[in-house]
C-alpha cells in the first residue's frame, strides 16, 4: 500500500471525525463524562492497595507492589480494549461501509485510538502515584515510549486480523473473550514471575516470550523496580529475546496481508 | 488526457447466497460437507460500456435487473469477479443521502462527519458551514441532536452538504424519491446546474422523464445485461413498454357485477389505432364509455362517447385514434364504462391496450405534438 495515501489529508481528516465522533458518543449523557475514563484506574489502584497491601500477602517481596500491579493491569486494559474495538469496528460500520467507499483500515484504527487515549489518561494517573510514592525514575525509563510503540502495534495488527475475520465468522468475538481470560492468566500481571520460577524456571521463561509478557514486565523494570524478572535478565539466549519482537512482526505480516485481501469484499458480507 | 471518465470492461459480479448463512464457526462445522454449499446468484454478466467526461448518463432497469449493484460496483463499494473498473478522476457516490448520520449527535456535528467522508477537511466545512445551514433552511436547529430533526430536516441538510462535493465524477441513485415537491424541484435544479457544468453524473432512477430531461445517454439493464444503450429518449421507451407489456392485466375491480366492458385494438396504421369496446349490462339505466390514453401512468388526453347518444343494454362501440396528435413515447390505453347517472364507474377494461409514437421529436417529451400554425411575419424595426 502506498503509504502517502495511507496519511492523506483527506484519510487523515476522516480518522479524525471518526475518533472525535467516538469520543463524544463514548460518554453521552453521563454526568461526569470524560471523567470517568479518569477514575477508572483511580479506583483500580484504590482495590489493589486494599488488596494487595493488606489482605494478600503475594507480591510483598518486591517494592512499590501496587503500581507494579497497576502498571501491568493498566497496559493489559488498554490491549483488551484495543482489540475488542477493533474486532467489532469493521461489523459497526457496516452502514458505512455500504454505502462509500473509502478506505477500510481508518474504521479499525479509529477504534484502537480511542483505546489509546484511555491508555494515556491512565497513564497519567499511575505518573502521578509513581510521583506521591517517591519512585526515582532511571535513565532506562527513556527507553518507555518504544514499548508502547510496540504494544500498539501488536494490538493493532491483532485488531485488523480479528476485524476481517469477524466479518466471516461472527463467534470470534466469544472466542477471542475466552483467549483474553485465559491470556490474563497466563501473563504475569497478578502475580509475580517469582511465583513461577519457583516452581519451574522454565516455565517462567516460556510465560515470558508471549509478548504482552514480555512488554508488561519491561515496563516494570523500566519505570517501577529493577527487582522485576524481565525475558533479558532470565534468558541468555539471544535467540530467545528476539522471540516476543519475532512474534509482532509476524502478526503484522499475516494481518495486514489478510486483511488487505478481504477488504474489497467487506460490503457484500457485513 | 483522454476523455473517458469511466470505463467499465466486461465486468461481473455475483453473489454467494448460502442456503443457511454459516456465520458462525458451529455452522461452519456442523453444516460443512464437500461439494456446494450455496448458491451463486448471477447479478451482472459480462458488462461493458464507457462513459465520457462531462456526459450526464442514466442506468434504468427493472427492480433486480442489476442496476444498484453496478453503481456500488463503479463506487468501488463492491468489487468485481471478473473485468475491470476504470474510474478517471475524483469520484462522489451518493448511494444514500447523509452517509454516517448519527442520530446521537447535533446537526452541526453530523455536518463534519458526513463532511470528512464526502473527504472534506474541518477547515472547509468551518468556510461552507454558513452556506450548508442556510440553505437547508434549519438554522435554529444546528445544536439539536439529530435524532429530534423530521425526517424532512434531515434530508435538506444531507443534501445542502452533499450538493457541495468537489467531484468530477458524481453517481447518484434515486435521491429524487425522497423528500417532497419543493425539495424535488431543488434537486432538479443542481441536476440543471451539474449539466451545465462539466461534471460527469451517473443516475440510476425509475422516474422516465428524469431521464429524458436530464440524461444525454442512458443505458437499460435486463437480468443482468446491458439490453440497450443511447439516447435517454429511445431508453425510457424501451423501459416503459417493458413494464407495460410485463405488468399484469388490471385486476376486475369488482365495482359492479351487473356490467362489464372488453377493449381490444382491432387495427393499427402509421396514423391511428382503430379501438372496439364490447359493452354489456344486465339493467336499463343509460350508461356511456370513456377511454383515457395515458403515458407514464398520467392521463394526457380524454374523450368520451357522447352523453347525447347514450347506451343501453349490450353492444359495440369503436372509435379511431388519431395517433399523429402524439409525440413520440409509449402509450397505454384505459377504457371503461360509466352511467350517466352520477358518472359511476361500473367497469373497466382488463385488458391493457398500448401504442409506440417514434419519430424524432423537436420537443422536450410533452406527450402532445400541436399543430404547425405558426404564422410569421417581419417588423421592421429602425
Amino acid at each position: 500500500m502506498d503509504v502517502r495515501r495511507i496519511f492523506s489529508h483527506r484519510n487523515r481528516a476522516l480518522l479524525r471525525e471518526l475518533v472525535v465522533t467516538d469520543f463524544k458518543l463514548r460518554y453521552q449523557g453521563s454526568a461526569l463524562g470524560y471523567l470517568w475514563s479518569l477514575f477508572r484506574p483511580l479506583f483500580l489502584f484504590g482495590i489493589l492497595l486494599a488488596v494487595f497491601g493488606f489482605i494478600l500477602k503475594v507480591g510483598s517481596n518486591i517494592e512499590h507492589y501496587p503500581i507494579y500491579l497497576l502498571l501491568g493491569i493498566v497496559l493489559w486494559n488498554f490491549f483488551v480494549e484495543a482489540t475488542n474495538n477493533g474486532l467489532h469496528s469493521i461489523l459497526n460500520r457496516g452502514d458505512l461501509i455500504r454505502k462509500i467507499n473509502f478506505p477500510k483500515y481508518i474504521i479499525v484504527v479509529s477504534g484502537t485510538i480511542s483505546a489509546l487515549i484511555n491508555l494515556g489518561i491512565s497513564l497519567i494517573v499511575v505518573a502521578i502515584f509513581m510521583l506521591f510514592s517517591g519512585i526515582e525514575l532511571r535513565p532506562v525509563a527513556l527507553a518507555f515510549p518504544l514499548i508502547i510503540i510496540e504494544l500498539y502495534v501488536f494490538a493493532l495488527a491483532l485488531a485488523f486480523f480479528l476485524s476481517a475475520l469477524y466479518v466471516k465468522y461472527r463467534d470470534i468475538t466469544y472466542i477471542w473473550e475466552l483467549i483474553m481470560q485465559a491470556a490474563f492468566y497466563a501473563t504475569p500481571i497478578l502475580y509475580p514471575l517469582s511465583l513461577v520460577s519457583a516452581k519451574s524456571a522454565i516455565i517462567a521463561k516460556l510465560m515470558l516470550l508471549n509478548p504482552m509478557a514480555q512488554m508488561v514486565q519491561d515496563a516494570r523494570y523500566i519505570l517501577v523496580t529493577p527487582q522485576t524478572d524481565t525475558l533479558i535478565k532470565l534468558s541468555h539466549n539471544r535467540l530467545a529475546i528476539a522471540i516476543p519482537a519475532l512474534i509482532v512482526i509476524t502478526t503484522v505480516v499475516v494481518a495486514g496481508y489478510y486483511f488487505k485481501k478481504s477488504s474489497g469484499f467487506f460490503a457484500e458480507d457485513v | 488526457m483522454s476523455d473517458i471518465a469511466i470505463s467499465v470492461e466486461h465486468v461481473s459480479k455475483s453473489f454467494k447466497l448460502p442456503h443457511e448463512k454459516a456465520t458462525g464457526i458451529k455452522q461452519a462445522i456442523i453444516h460443512f460437507r464437500p461439494g456446494k454449499k450455496y448458491e451463486m446468484q448471477h447479478v451482472l454478466k459480462d458488462i461493458s460500456f464507457e462513459i465520457k467526461k462531462g456526459e450526464f448518463f442514466g442506468i434504468v432497469g427493472r427492480n433486480g435487473s442489476g442496476k444498484s449493484t453496478l453503481l456500488k460496483l463503479l463506487a468501488q463499494i463492491y468489487t468485481p469477479n471478473q473485468g475491470g473498473i476504470k474510474v478517471n478522476g475524483s469520484l462522489t457516490p451518493f448511494i444514500e443521502l447523509g452517509v454516517g448520520f448519527n442520530p446521537e449527535l447535533t446537526g452541526r456535528e453530523n455536518v463534519f462527519l458526513n463532511g470528512a467522508l464526502l473527504g472534506f477537511d474541518r477547515r472547509e466545512i468551518e468556510a461552507m458551514y454558513d452556506d450548508i445551514v442556510s440553505f437547508a433552511e434549519i438554522e435554529r436547529f444546528m445544536d439539536l441532536k439529530l435524532k429530534n430533526y423530521s425526517s424532512g430536516m434531515q434530508v435538506r441538510l444531507a443534501f445542502s452538504i452533499a450538493i457541495r462535493a468537489k467531484t468530477n465524477i458524481l453517481l447518484i441513485d434515486e435521491v429524487l424519491a425522497v423528500g417532497d415537491t419543493a425539495f424535488q424541484q431543488k434537486c432538479f435544479s443542481y441536476f440543471e446546474e451539474l449539466k451545465r457544468g462539466n461534471t460527469t453524473v451517473v443516475l440510476v432512477t425509475h422516474d422516465m422523464s428524469a431521464v429524458s430531461r436530464f440524461c444525454t445517454r442512458a443505458l437499460i439493464l435486463e437480468n443482468g445485461k446491458i439490453k440497450d444503450i443511447g439516447r435517454p429518449e429511445d431508453i425510457a421507451d424501451v423501459y416503459t413498454l417493458d413494464n407495460v407489456q410485463s405488468a399484469p392485466d388490471t385486476e376486475d375491480h369488482g365495482l359492479s357485477k351487473l356490467h362489464a366492458i372488453q377493449a381490444e385494438i382491432s387495427q393499427r396504421t402509421a396514423e391511428n389505432v382503430t379501438l372496439e369496446a364490447k359493452y354489456s349490462a344486465q339493467d336499463s339505466d343509460p350508461m356511456y364509455v370513456g377511454i383515457a390514453v395515458l403515458r407514464n401512468g398520467i392521463s394526457v388526453a380524454e374523450i368520451t362517447t357522447s352523453l347525447q347518444n347514450t347506451l343501453v343494454g349490450k353492444g359495440k362501440v369503436s372509435y379511431v385514434l388519431d395517433t399523429t396528435l402524439f409525440n413520440s413515447g409509449v402509450y397505454t390505453i384505459g377504457v371503461a364504462l360509466f352511467k350517466l347517472k352520477d358518472r359511476e364507474l361500473v367497469a373497466i377494461a382488463k385488458r391493457k391496450l398500448d401504442f409506440v409514437v417514434k419519430g424524432a421529436d423537436k420537443t422536450r417529451g410533452a406527450a402532445l405534438r400541436l399543430a404547425d400554425t405558426w404564422r410569421y411575419e417581419k417588423v421592421n424595426g429602425d
